[in-house]
């Protein structure tokens, strides 16, 4: 019988400094991605070599959710849709803190619709990192916002009606300076857009495809987590700056992933500090946050 | 037309038939493989996307009753770390074996 490598005491692993280890295991499920997002998002913290003091992670609720407690750099774990909201205010209280939101599609898309598309609007200067999965898997599979056309879920037995967002045009129509997708399996190009991500001034949206075993996946008999990534692999189509409008993914088909949007806006603080100093002149200190 | 050209390569054999000229310099890196075995939930990412097919799913199982990988082919293992990256639950690590103890592969 094969033994393990590590017959020896088992080393610690290098993600243990960023996890909290209490509360590891993680309730995800066997061959979710939610795991791999993490991961990249470390690595990209690890590339930018952020001191760990300087990141705050926000996640509503949903599996996503979870990520915030996971993660140990100062994080918040807020209400449903409600991830936004927070994170803007965390980041006009202290804008030299780097701001992430990380949850589902469900929180940010559906409930969390709205504060998404203003602080997109407002150029409010955070990352979100939108796991889409397709579906409330946390809750029983119900029909999301971004379930494609025909799938099944368990508010829509005899498969989807409801034509899905898509959420780079959302985004980008929205006012984001950076949106780019990738799937859970491109963990190499989603570490390198989560870290550009994070270095772009303004909203930026990460759109991570990721499998969900559990729930859209057995109910719409696609087998595991494992053949998702294999229908990722195979289906995934590289396209940098491909127009958002043409981003749509529906049942099974090509997935379009890629750097799409990546310019330069004022951000909220600087436009607000630009027109006042320009309203009061000389007498208008800029405002750099309330914590010294 | 000088006499002492190469024959010509067996394609068959490797695509990359072409020595680089740097060949005789670069060493081939090489990781130490760390499974955590009791972690493990079986997903099977590092087993299928090992681009080196280092890994292989064990026979027996661990505490939570799933097979777990096992390091196959240690040897092959380039330390590219992409097993590390994919597991979804932190459960495999490569640590890069020092230079001076890298197995020369030329």
């Amino acid at each position: 019988m094969k033994k393990p490598a590590a017959a020896a005491p088992e080393m610690p692993h290098p993600m243990e400094e960023l996890l909290r280890m209490d509360r590891i295991p993680h309730i995800w499920c066997p061959t979710c991605g939610l795991g791999t997002v993490v991961t990249a998002f470390a690595a990209a913290l690890e590339t930018l070599e952020l001191p760990l003091d300087d990141v705050a992670v926000v996640s509503g609720i949903g599996c996503t959710g979870r990520v915030a407690g996971y993660i140990k750099v100062d994080s918040f774990h807020t209400t449903h849709g409600r991830a936004i909201p927070f994170a803007t205010g965390l980041h006009l209280t202290n804008p030299k803190l780097k701001t992430v939101v990380i949850s589902g599609d469900g929180d940010l898309i559906s409930i969390g619709g709205n504060h998404f598309i203003h602080a997109a609007r407002r150029n409010v200067d955070i990352t979100v990192i939108c796991v889409n999965n397709f579906t409330y898997a946390m809750t029983g599979g119900q029909v999301a916002p971004t379930t494609p056309l025909g799938a099944n879920a368990s508010t829509m037995p005899y498969g989807n009606y409801e034509r899905p967002f898509n959420i780079p045009y959302l985004a980008e129509s929205s006012g984001a300076v950076y949106v780019a997708r990738w799937s859970a399996l491109h963990v190499r190009r989603l570490t390198t857009a989560i870290a550009e991500a994070l270095e772009k001034p303004g909203f930026s949206v990460v759109e991570v495809i990721s499998p969900c075993s559990t729930l859209y996946s057995r109910r719409n008999r696609l087998g595991t987590g494992l053949d998702l990534m294999k229908f990722y692999h195979d289906n995934c189509v590289i396209k940098h700056g491909a127009p958002t409008r043409e981003l749509d993914i529906g049942f099974q088909e090509e997935i379009t992933v890629g750097k799409f949007v990546d310019l330069e806006r004022p951000t909220y603080v600087d436009a607000m500090n630009k027109w006042y100093a320009g309203v009061f002149g000389d007498d208008y200190e800029p405002y750099e946050g309330a914590v010294k | 037309m000088p006499k002492d050209l190469p024959a010509a390569p067996d394609s068959t054999k490797s695509k990359y038939w072409r020595k680089p000229l740097d060949a005789d310099k670069v060493k081939i890196p090489h990781g130490e493989l760390h499974i955590l075995t009791a972690r493990c939930k079986g997903c099977m990412f590092c087993v299928e996307y090992c681009p080196r097919g280092v890994l292989e799913m064990s026979e027996d199982f661990n505490a939570k009753g799933y097979h777990y990988p096992v390091a196959e082919n240690d040897p092959a293992c380039v330390n590219c770390r992409l097993c590390e990256m994919l597991c979804p639950e932190f459960a495999i690590f490569c640590l890069a074996v020092e230079e001076e103890d890298a197995v020369d592969d030329s």
